[in-house]
């Protein structure tokens, strides 16, 4: 099993790029067991979210 | 009758907040906006209303953006690079036990309902004064990441680095902003 520390670098680098099949099994596997892990997913996704949300952006998303 | 110049001339506030919050630098934010409003009167007739005519000058200023950027690029000092990125592993390092999990105190919390925040002013000063934290080169590839929206490999181009560094680049920005909102707007760790 991958530890939380390589599962932040998967984290990050699922925003980037796909990963690949093993790669997404590690991490799903992972986040079942993790709820650390599990939070840190939710708050990178979230702040992808604030950036595309930033009031200084002309094409700013509407918040729901 | 309203001239083409008044028009332009309305968007340069939001230009250069926008062009503030990428480049840092108030001098330089001025002169890329300044560059765009020209660009876009110069080049009036290729906009013929194709798009909103802010939609259009954003798309402007976002090159401009890379070019400056990556003209600073060139001249980073990379010594002050190496202690940037020395800092950032060992703090990093701290937050995890010797078999790389999380150390009981640094395991991430829930943050609740997030998206609530989108919506208050407050949260946007603290999200702003996080992102000025980041360290400049850090903050340079996140930036083009994840406000001009470039791909990793485009980044890679325009800043000639490895792709294996962009992916530990934006790791060690997005890992930053994290610990910093979870300290400042969450209320975890305040001292």
């Amino acid at each position: 099993m991958l530890s939380c520390k390589e599962i932040t670098h998967l984290i990050s680098e699922s925003q980037d790029r796909p990963l690949g099949f093993r790669q997404r099994l590690d991490l799903k596997l992972h986040l079942l067991m993790c709820h650390g892990c599990a939070n840190y997913r939710e708050h990178i996704d979230f702040l992808h979210q604030a950036c595309r949300n930033h009031p200084a952006r002309p094409d700013r998303e509407k918040v729901p | 009758m309203i001239s083409i110049n008044d028009e332009l001339a309305a968007f340069r506030p939001d230009l250069l907040r926008f062009a503030r919050l990428q480049l840092r630098d108030d001098q330089l934010a001025e002169d890329v906006v300044q560059e765009t409003l020209i660009g876009a009167f110069v080049g009036q007739e290729q906009f013929a209303g194709r798009a909103a005519l802010k939609t259009w000058l954003f798309s402007i200023l976002k090159n401009k953006i890379v070019d400056a950027l990556r003209g600073r690029e060139r001249s980073t000092n990379i010594s002050a690079l190496a202690g940037e990125e020395e800092e950032f592993d060992q703090a990093f390092d701290r937050l995890f036990k010797e078999n790389g999990h999380w150390t009981p105190a640094n395991r991430p919390a829930d943050w609740g309902d997030p998206e609530e925040m989108l919506r208050q002013s407050q949260f946007w000063r603290v999200f702003d004064v996080c992102l000025n934290h980041l360290p400049a080169h850090t903050s340079r590839v996140f930036m083009m990441r994840e406000f001009l929206e470039l791909d990793l490999a485009e980044i890679c181009r325009e800043l000639q680095i490895s792709q294996g560094n962009c992916y530990v680049i934006l790791h060690r920005a997005r890992h930053q902003l994290r610990s910093c909102l979870e300290k400042s707007w969450f209320g975890r760790g305040e001292a």
